[in-house]
C-alpha cells in the first residue's frame, strides 16, 4: 500500500546566537492512511519541532528543515510553493495544539474561527460554512452547540476549548491530524473524554491520527505504532505492544521505569534515568543517550548507533547492546530494585 | 494505618471562604467556598495524599494548614496547638517545623539571591548559627539532596527544573522540619526527572522520620507515594482511605472515575479496561450545586443528592466517604 506520508531524514535545525541547536537529527518513517501514530518523548526531545517541520512552520530563518523528503499525498511538501503548502494546512494535515486558549483567537466567536477555514478551502458562503460549523460542534459533543456558536473562546471551559479546536481541525476532513499534547493541560477526567473522542472520530472518519505526547500511559490505548524520540533522534520505534513489552532501548526502559502504575501494587522504587538530556548545540559524538545509559561502554561513547531491526519486523532500535537489555537487567544495573 | 502511630496534625470542619468582588446592585457578599468543611488527621511518619482536580480546593487545604491563608472558620492543631488561634509571635516560631515544597522550582526560587543565600534563608529568621556554621548547612543539605557542595555560589537559573526542586527541598528542610507539605512538586518536570525527586523525598523521609502531604492531581503517583490518600472535589473531601483500600475498593463514583481515566502504560490492558468517562466539566466553585456538589456529573445521582448533601463518614475502619450510596 501508498503509505499516506513517508519522511526521508528530516534534519531541523536553529541558528542561533549560541550556535546551531539539532532539533530534529535525520529521522525517517511511515505513516500508513487510516494509522494511529504515538510520538514519545520529554521537553526538548524534537517531537512537536519534527511536527512543526512537516507542515512547514518553522521560521526560516533562524530555523533550517533539511531532508530528503516528506512525502505526502503523491508530493514532496518541501518542494511545494508557499501558496501550495498553504492548501494542505488545515486541509490535507490539520493539528491540534496543547494549549486551546493561546491557540483560538479571542477576539472572534467560536463560530466564525470555525467558519473561516471552510470559507477558505471548501469555497463555502457565510452561510453554509455556519450551518457546518453547527454540525461539527455537535460531533465534538458540544452541548447546546447552537447557542455555543456565537460564543467567545473565554465563555468555554479548557475542555471546550479543546473540543472547538479539535472541530476546527476536522473541519475540512483532513487525511492527517496531528495531536501536540492536546491533553497537557487539562484535568485527567476531561483528558479521558478528548482521547475518547479522538479515537471515536478516528474511527468513524478513517484519518490518520498522530498523537504526540510526553506520556506513555495515555498513548498505550491507542496508538498502533510508537516512534520514542531523544534529543531530536528516534531511538526506538515499533508496535504498541513491542515498545511496552518487548522494549529494547534502555531510555524507552527507563521511562517506562520512571511512571508509577495505578493498577500495580506500590512499594517497589522507581527507576529514575540519572542527568539530563544532551545539550543540542554540539551534540555528543556517540550516542546521545551515553551520558544516562546505565549499560553504556566505549563503542557507545564513539559511534552513534542507528536504527537497526530488533527481533520482529518493524521494531526497531537504536542501540548497540539492545540484545542484552531488558527491564530486568535494567532494573539491576540502576538498583532499583532494593 | 497504626493505630499507635501519633497524630501530628488534626484538621477539623476546616473552612476557607473567599469573598469575591460585589456585583453591581446587589447587596449581597458572595463567597468562593475554596474548602467547605474539610477533617482529616495526619499520622507522624506517614505520607498523606491530596489529590484532585483543578479547583477542588487542595491547595488551599495546604496553604491554610500553614497559616498562609488565614482559614474562615475550624481548626489546625499541630501538635495539639491550635495554629489558627496563635498570634504571628508564636506562629513563626511554629513555622519552622513546618515547612512547604512549591509547584513551580521556577517562580519559588529569587532569581537574584545565590544558592546559598536561598537555602540559609530560612536559618537567618529562626537561628543564632554564625556565618561560618551557617554555609556548612547549607552545604551538608546541598549534598543531602544530591547537588555539588560546591554550588552554593551560583544563581537559580544556572539550574535545570529538576536541580531547582531540589534546592527547594533543602531550603525546605534547613530547619529540620517535621512536616513537610509538597505542593505539586513534581508536576512541571519531565517524566524521568520527576522519578529522580520522587525517589529522592522518599529516601530523605526514611533518612530523616519526615511527614509528608504530598498534594498532586497525577493519581498513579499519589498513589505511589501515599500510605494514605484523601480525594477532595470542589471544596470538599469524598473520599480518604489507606493507598490500597482506595484503590481496590473505591466507594465514591468521583474517585472510581478518577481511577478509571487514569492512563495505563500497558497496551493490552490499557485497551480491555472499561473506562468510566464523566460527562460535562466541573462546576464553577462560586456557584456550587445544591445538595451534593458531584451530582452535576455524576452516574448514580438520584433525587435524594440534589436536595441533600452527604455526610461524610466512616464507613469501615479508617475508610471515609461522602455519598448517599457508598
Amino acid at each position: 500500500m501508498e503509505p499516506l506520508m513517508r519522511i526521508s531524514e528530516l534534519h531541523t535545525r536553529f541558528h542561533t546566537q549560541d550556535g546551531t541547536v539539532n532539533a530534529v537529527n535525520g529521522i525517517s518513517y511511515a505513516m500508513q492512511p487510516g494509522e494511529v501514530l504515538g510520538v514519545v518523548g520529554e521537553s526538548g526531545c524534537g517531537k512537536s519541532v519534527h511536527a512543526l517541520s512537516i507542515l512547514r512552520l518553522i521560521q526560516i530563518p533562524p530555523g533550517e528543515i533539511d531532508a530528503r523528503e516528506i512525502w505526502f499525498g503523491g508530493r514532496d511538501l518541501l518542494k511545494l510553493n508557499d501558496g501550495d503548502i498553504r492548501k494542505v494546512r488545515g486541509r490535507e494535515i490539520a493539528m491540534v495544539f496543547q494549549d486551546p486558549m493561546s491557540s483560538l483567537n479571542p477576539v472572534y466567536t467560536v463560530g466564525f474561527q470555525i467558519s473561516e477555514a471552510l470559507m477558505l478551502h471548501k469555497n463555502m458562503n457565510k452561510q453554509q460554512a455556519r450551518e457546518r460549523a453547527l454540525e461539527l460542534l455537535n460531533l465534538v459533543g458540544i452541548p447546546e452547540a447552537r447557542k455555543r456558536l456565537d460564543n467567545y473562546p473565554h465563555q468555554f471551559s479548557g475542555g471546550m476549548r479543546q473540543r472547538a479546536m479539535i472541530a476546527m481541525a476536522l473541519s475540512c476532513e483532513p487525511k492527517l491530524l496531528i495531536a501536540d499534547e492536546p491533553t497537557t493541560a487539562l484535568d485527567v477526567t476531561i483528558q479521558a473524554q478528548i482521547i475518547e473522542l479522538v479515537v471515536r472520530l478516528q474511527q468513524e472518519l478513517g484519518m490518520a491520527v498522530m498523537w504526540i505526547t510526553h506520556d506513555l500511559g495515555i498513548v498505550a490505548e491507542m496508538a498502533e505504532n510508537i516512534n520514542v524520540m531523544y534529543a531530536g533522534f528516534i531511538i526506538e520505534r515499533g508496535k504498541a505492544h513491542e515498545i511496552y513489552h518487548q522494549t529494547r532501548h534502555p531510555y524507552t526502559l527507563g521511562l517506562l521505569g520512571s511512571l508509577p502504575r495505578i493498577d500495580e501494587a506500590p512499594g517497589t522504587k522507581l527507576i529514575s534515568i540519572p542527568g539530563l538530556p544532551p545539550d543540542l548545540i554540539g551534540l555528543p559524538q556517540g550516542c546521545p543517550f551515553f551520558a544516562r545509559c546505565a549499560f553504556r561502554e566505549e563503542r557507545c561513547r564513539l559511534e552513534r548507533p542507528v536504527l537497526e531491526e530488533a527481533g520482529s519486523t518493524g521494531h526497531t532500535v537504536a542501540c548497540w547492546r539492545w540484545q542484552e537489555i531488558d527491564a530486568e537487567t535494567l532494573r539491576k544495573a540502576v538498583g532499583g530494585a532494593q | 494505618m497504626n493505630a499507635e502511630q501519633n497524630k501530628l496534625l488534626q484538621v477539623q470542619n476546616l473552612k476557607k471562604y473567599f469573598p469575591v468582588s460585589r456585583q453591581l446592585f446587589s447587596s449581597q457578599r458572595r463567597y468562593v467556598k475554596a474548602v467547605d468543611d474539610v477533617s482529616f488527621d495526619v499520622l507522624e511518619g506517614e505520607t498523606l495524599g491530596l489529590v484532585g482536580e483543578t479547583g477542588c480546593g487542595k491547595t488551599t487545604v495546604a496553604r491554610t494548614i500553614l497559616q498562609l491563608y488565614r482559614p474562615t472558620s475550624g481548626q489546625v492543631l499541630f501538635d495539639g496547638v491550635d495554629l489558627a488561634s496563635l498570634q504571628e509571635n508564636d506562629l513563626r516560631k511554629m513555622r519552622s517545623r513546618m515547612q512547604m515544597i512549591f509547584q513551580d522550582p521556577y517562580a519559588s526560587l529569587n532569581p537574584r539571591m545565590t544558592v546559598g543565600a536561598i537555602i540559609a534563608a530560612p536559618l537567618d529568621v529562626h537561628t543564632q548559627l554564625n556565618q561560618k556554621e551557617k554555609r556548612e548547612r547549607v552545604q551538608e543539605l546541598l549534598k543531602l539532596v544530591g547537588l555539588n557542595p560546591d554550588f552554593v555560589n551560583r544563581y537559580p537559573h544556572e539550574f535545570s527544573g529538576g536541580q531547582r526542586q531540589r534546592i527547594g527541598i533543602a531550603r525546605a528542610l534547613a530547619l529540620n522540619p517535621d512536616l513537610v507539605i509538597c505542593d505539586e512538586p513534581i508536576s512541571s518536570l519531565d517524566v524521568s526527572i520527576q522519578a529522580q525527586v520522587v525517589n529522592l523525598l522518599e529516601e530523605l523521609q526514611n533518612r530523616l522520620g519526615l511527614t509528608y502531604i504530598f498534594v498532586a492531581h497525577d493519581l498513579s503517583m499519589v498513589r505511589h507515594i501515599s500510605d494514605r490518600m484523601v480525594v477532595m472535589y470542589l471544596g470538599k473531601v469524598m473520599e480518604l482511605a489507606d493507598r490500597n483500600e482506595i484503590y481496590l475498593h473505591p466507594l465514591h463514583p468521583y474517585t472510581r472515575a478518577l481511577m478509571s481515566a487514569v492512563p495505563i502504560p500497558d497496551p493490552d490492558k490499557a485497551r480491555n479496561r472499561k473506562r468510566i468517562i464523566l460527562k460535562g466539566d466541573i462546576p464553577s466553585p462560586l456557584n456550587p450545586p445544591q445538595g451534593c456538589n458531584f451530582n452535576t456529573r455524576c452516574p448514580i445521582a438520584a433525587e435524594r443528592c440534589f436536595q441533600e448533601d452527604p455526610e461524610y463518614r466512616e464507613i469501615s475502619p479508617n475508610h471515609w466517604v461522602a455519598c448517599h450510596f457508598a
